[in-house]
């Protein structure tokens, strides 16, 4: 599904990935872990050629990232911090993405899903963070594309859409489809991935279940685990 | 590319500043023809305003338009589409509303006033054709600048001074080592530093299509045996165009390597 090579990204003097690889296969869900400033955005920036690598190869279900950007049709993205011009409505939002990424019929039970019906006539500037965040979610489900990445998926999220949420990536799973997830809420990471990548200054500290990441840390629960990581290596 | 210059167009259509740049030339037009009552005048007055004025607002607006959509952009990156497309769809955006706004603010007071049944149709088509092409041109040089700094405050910064280097400091420089040198013949040296930046051009090309060439003795001969023809036009033409190209490829080039 995604398979990266020798992966590097320097912005400025801060190395931030150096020759990270990484092979994702199809079906399942993946949580990428790591401390702040650990890669995780700048990874996944880079699987979708919005940030350039300075070396190394990426490529998408079989097609390099470098050719083109046809690649992207294949790929729903959420973007961390859900920035939308201010000065559009939430329908209009949704009408300009189908018109420039082909038409799709899932908004509408999307919309339904989250409660968004009384939003749509409002504009982007003036809605809450959560809203936001769950107009962010209807943009990236609403096309059914084989691979789903979610950068910090929960944020800004109240309990019932957060279940909500949590029933929409297991039906996406359950359609085979391949879901990478960043996040720094464990309990959430733990309930939803099946299997972890965790970065540590660039690189891929760990790669497997959670139960294998208990058994190496020897700690009894995820949390502990994760955080006997960090106390570790940056005691 | 097409759908996102729509986006960008309408997006400007709706934003109060278009309005407010339009209502200025409009006012402009209708103020000048009322006072002066006299086309031709009317439009050396405005060729005076256009040259000075068009490439600060373009240069203004187009810094403030490719941070305020920032936002929009990041969105855009990661829907399948070209760099190229959505960076080249946003600069059309800008640079055709500006356009726009600068030919039907100018156009209606002036066609109103009469100006199919005057010989000063020539003369305001051309003033409108090198107003066009100073908007794209600055409207380029402006997300050049946004596009290579991060930090607003200085992308505003590099614009401003940009402005104020063609538009003033550079004449100034010209003018000084005119004199300097007066003692060598400067006509092709002259021609060519008028040639390397746009809005001298467009202000030499303007005036000597007006006919007060003789205003500027020997030098305005010389001009005037260049840009007065037609070879001369062509070349000041060709001249501008590169002056839109070059800018709008280094756009392009910038976008593929820049990371967001």
């Amino acid at each position: 599904m995604v398979s990266i090579q020798n992966l590097h990204k320097k912005f400025g003097k801060n190395q931030v990935l150096s020759g990270l690889n990484l092979e994702i296969k199809e079906g399942g869900i993946f949580a990428v872990l790591g401390p702040n400033g650990s890669g995780k955005t700048t990874l996944i920036k880079c699987l979708l050629g919005m940030v350039i690598p300075n070396k190394g190869k990426i490529s998408v279900l079989g097609v390099n990232v470098k050719n083109g950007s046809d690649y992207r049709n294949k790929i729903d993205y959420l973007p961390q911090i859900a920035n939308f011009p201010s000065n559009l409505k939430v329908k209009e939002l949704i009408k300009m993405i189908k018109d420039l990424r082909g038409n799709t019929t899932l908004d509408q039970d999307l919309i339904n899903l989250f409660k968004l019906e009384p939003f749509l006539d409002k504009k982007l500037g003036n809605l809450s963070g959560g809203t936001k965040q769950k107009v962010n979610l209807v943009l990236t489900f609403m096309f059914d594309s084989p691979l789903i990445i979610l950068d910090e998926p929960t944020s800004g999220l109240d309990p019932i859409s957060l279940i909500r949420l949590k029933n929409l990536i297991q039906n996406e799973k359950a359609k085979g489809k391949t879901i990478l997830i960043t996040s720094h809420i464990m309990s959430f990471v733990e309930e939803v991935s099946d299997e972890i990548v965790f970065l540590l200054e660039g690189e891929i500290y760990f790669k497997g279940s959670i139960s294998e990441l208990k058994t190496k840390t020897n700690q009894p629960d995820f949390e502990h685990a994760i955080a006997s990581i960090l106390t570790d290596n940056h005691a | 590319m097409l759908k996102i210059l729509k986006y960008s167009f309408y997006d400007l259509m709706r934003s109060r500043w278009s309005y407010v740049y339009f209502a200025f030339y409009l006012l402009l037009g209708v103020v000048l023809l009322f006072l002066n009552n006299d086309l031709s005048k009317a439009v050396i007055t405005l060729m005076n305003v256009i040259i000075v004025l068009v490439p600060l607002i373009g240069t203004i607006f187009g810094v403030m338009y490719y941070y305020n959509s920032k936002e929009f952009t990041e969105l855009l990156l990661a829907q399948p589409l070209k760099r190229s497309s959505i960076f080249l769809g946003q600069y059309l955006g800008v640079a055709i509303s500006l356009s726009m706004s600068l030919i039907l603010g100018l156009g209606i007071p002036f066609i109103f006033y009469g100006l199919f049944k005057s010989s000063a149709i020539w003369d305001f088509s051309l003033l409108l054709i090198t107003g066009t092409f100073l908007t794209f041109i600055f409207t380029a040089l402006a997300f050049n600048i946004a596009l290579s700094n991060e930090n607003k405050i200085k992308g505003f910064g590099y614009a401003i001074l940009l402005w104020l280097f063609l538009a003033i400091i550079y004449d100034g420089v010209f003018l000084m080592s005119l004199i300097m040198f007066e003692d060598y013949p400067l006509d092709k040296l002259s021609l060519i530093g008028t040639m390397l930046n746009p809005i001298d051009l467009s202000r030499t090309l303007i005036l000597l299509k007006l006919d007060i060439s003789a205003l500027l003795g020997y030098t305005g001969a010389i001009f005037k045996q260049f840009f007065g023809t037609n070879f001369g036009l062509i070349v000041s033409i060709s001249m501008l165009s590169v002056w839109v190209v070059m800018p709008v490829l280094r756009i392009i080039f910038k976008a593929k390597k820049k990371d967001f």
